[in-house]
């Protein structure tokens, strides 16, 4: 950044011969520059502290029976166990299926493909695919999961089950998976490939033992967020039917039926808390919130964590 | 890894040799083709959304009388299906959000691009991070239980429980890290040539800014707002928890009254808050708006597309 240095510089030349007239105007447009991170942050914080308060009854009097009580009908007794590990259950999901799928995609697309024509509509196309509203895609998982394929997704809950949540999650998740990892393939240096293409590797040898381990950091940092962004997906599960109100978990099912069964996550039932009689519930509210919050912005800095450790310029 | 095809053979080198081992040439195939169905995958999922869409909203289009798409207002239960009215609110909260997250994207990429020192911008960014990673299920609360009675309604008395502008707001600050990263990206793009030839000539850091760097990237800063907008538009939770979504008035332009938007008709009829869940005409128009907000965003998306890719022809 010699650049700024230089300009800084000029600057004081420059105000040197004006006679040192302090420039009003600059000084002005820098804070105002400033200050708009600054409102960002300060919403940030408002956010997070008025949730806080809000939640502080149910947090300081429940505490951890608050994240281990199941759905009720009674404000005083509800928790919310079933949201949290149905939404772990969906990630596990989006783990399982989109990642290994996405990542084999952009391996592929920035990796094998030339610049053609094909490749570059299947990427344009892929940029598009996430930027589809995440609410289009319930009505894609509503259509094709619940519907089309209840018998495998669900028979007994028509549908409405984990496997179709967590399918849908994973094909929203999908496209960001694959544009992350293009960029972190992007970045390797292509020299690291021709290195290894010039003692005699095939083309998936040199991706495996010179690109992917040098992109990793940056795969892996992708990834947790792309979790994180399933965890917090309210919208689609609404359409493909995540259970909004009271629920009870039956026990003594195989792990198949319960996954073919119907099911909650942490942002839907945040939704539904957030609709019925204020007074009484909007502690619960406030406090599942800083539940998912706790949640997310753990794995976030986790990620951001990660990349300031692993991040290096080539 | 180990070369198969090693040279201490006496045997003339031919052809054949050069090839090397048929099992690693049959693994390098068959990993290539497994890559490949998952490239493909994306393909096929994109014309899953379309056709699915199409076809349920074309039935429904066959089954309901076109009339009913512009009379009253958006009533399902009762049949009324004003396009127009969903159309308007979701245009008026975009525009809201945008009025929001322009002015604040658009600053902080600007401080991040040109004046934040590399110590600075590693402070300053993850601010923006984690802005991006609040799910909007909790912004939609915020909007409903801060934003709206602590900011509109002491400013607007007039203002109801539920309405566009405190949903507009929060979906602003939703959009304020997508606006701020892809014109980040594009006031970076500029070369710093144009930027020492404008201080070489005694320009001030504010000149160059808004004189020299930003017309120079002005087609990534339109991308970016086209994005915004489009991210904007399809903005679910927020405006299902504090737009209202029940509200039908006529085409209502009134910043201040609740109403209904496309993606907040959707979730409403999927979970079934007018009464309708599953049955009849009215459950199945969501495939319809479905359809009608997938072109819209889709169409903003391909235009934003462009103005991106003019930046990278450019530099």
């Amino acid at each position: 950044m010699s650049l700024v240095a230089e300009a800084d510089t000029r600057t004081a030349v420059n105000l040197a011969l004006r006679g040192r007239k302090r420039q009003v105007g600059g000084m002005l447009f820098r804070f105002g520059l400033l200050a708009t991170l600054l409102l960002a942050l300060a919403i940030l914080l408002i956010l997070l502290v008025s949730t806080l308060i809000e939640a502080w009854p149910v947090l300081s009097t429940r505490g951890w029976a608050f994240v281990t009580s199941d759905t009720s009908s009674l404000s005083e007794r509800a928790g919310v166990w079933q949201g949290l590990v149905g939404s772990l259950i969906l990630v596990g999901f989006v783990a399982a299926i989109a990642l290994p799928i996405g990542v084999a995609a952009a391996i592929y697309l920035q990796e094998y493909t030339r610049d053609t024509r094909t490749s570059r509509i299947l990427i344009a196309n892929i940029r598009n695919l996430a930027g589809v509203p995440s609410v289009v895609y319930g009505i894609l998982g509503l259509v094709v999961f619940v519907k089309a394929l209840s018998a495998v997704t669900g028979p007994d809950s028509h549908g409405r089950s984990y496997i179709s949540g967590g399918l849908t999650l994973a094909v929203l998740v999908m496209p960001i998976v694959i544009l992350i990892t293009m960029e972190a393939l992007r970045a390797v240096p292509s020299n690291i490939r021709e290195g290894a293409y010039g003692v005699g590797a095939t083309r998936w040898e040199v991706v495996r033992s010179h690109v992917l381990p040098n992109a990793a950091p940056g795969i892996f940092t992708g990834a947790i967020l792309a979790m994180a962004r399933a965890f917090g997906e309210t919208a689609p599960l609404l359409l493909v039917g995540a259970v909004t109100g009271y629920f009870s978990s039956a026990s003594g099912r195989t792990p198949l039926e319960v996954l073919q069964g119907p099911y909650t996550a942490l942002p839907t039932q945040i939704f539904s808390f957030a609709k019925l009689p204020a007074n009484e519930w909007q502690p619960n509210t406030a406090a599942a919130i800083i539940v998912l919050l706790v949640a997310i912005l753990a794995v976030n800095f986790l990620a951001i964590l990660l990349r300031n450790r692993y991040e290096r310029t080539w | 890894m180990s070369a198969t095809a090693t040279p201490t053979t006496r045997e003339p080198i031919t052809p054949e040799l050069m090839r090397g081992s048929k099992r690693r040439h049959r693994k390098e195939r068959a990993i290539r083709t497994l890559f490949q169905a998952a490239a493909v995958l994306g393909l096929v999922i994109s014309i899953a959304i379309v056709l699915a869409l199409i076809e349920e909203a074309i039935r429904w289009l066959f089954d309901i009388q076109l009339g009913w798409l512009w009379t009253g207002g958006w009533i399902p239960r009762s049949n009324q299906f004003d396009l127009l009215t969903i159309f308007a609110g979701t245009v008026l909260v975009a525009v809201i959000a945008m009025l929001v997250a322009a002015p604040l994207g658009l600053g902080a990429a600007a401080y991040l691009s040109e004046y934040a020192t590399p110590r600075t911008r590693r402070t300053l960014k993850p601010i923006l991070e984690t802005l991006a990673s609040i799910p909007s299920v909790v912004l939609g609360y915020f909007a409903l239980k801060v934003i709206n009675p602590d900011l509109v309604r002491q400013i607007f008395t007039s203002a109801g429980t539920f309405n566009y502008l405190a949903a507009g707001l929060a979906v602003g600050i939703l959009t304020i890290p997508l606006v701020a990263s892809v014109a980040e990206d594009a006031l970076h793009a500029v070369p710093n040539a144009l930027r020492e030839g404008a201080y070489g000539i005694g320009a001030r850091r504010m000149t160059v800014t808004l004189r020299v760097v930003f017309p120079a990237a002005v087609s990534g800063i339109v991308a970016s707002l086209i994005l915004g907008f489009s991210r904007a538009v399809g903005e679910t939770m927020v405006v299902a928890l504090a737009a209202g979504a029940t509200g039908s008035a006529e085409r209502n332009l009134n910043p201040l009254d609740g109403g209904q938007t496309m993606t907040g008709a959707i979730a409403s009829l999927a979970i079934g808050s007018d009464q309708v869940r599953g049955s009849g005409f009215a459950f199945d128009s969501l495939y319809f708006v479905g359809l009608l907000l997938f072109a819209f965003t889709f169409l903003l998306n391909v235009v934003s597309e462009r103005f991106v890719r003019r930046v990278r022809s450019k530099y």
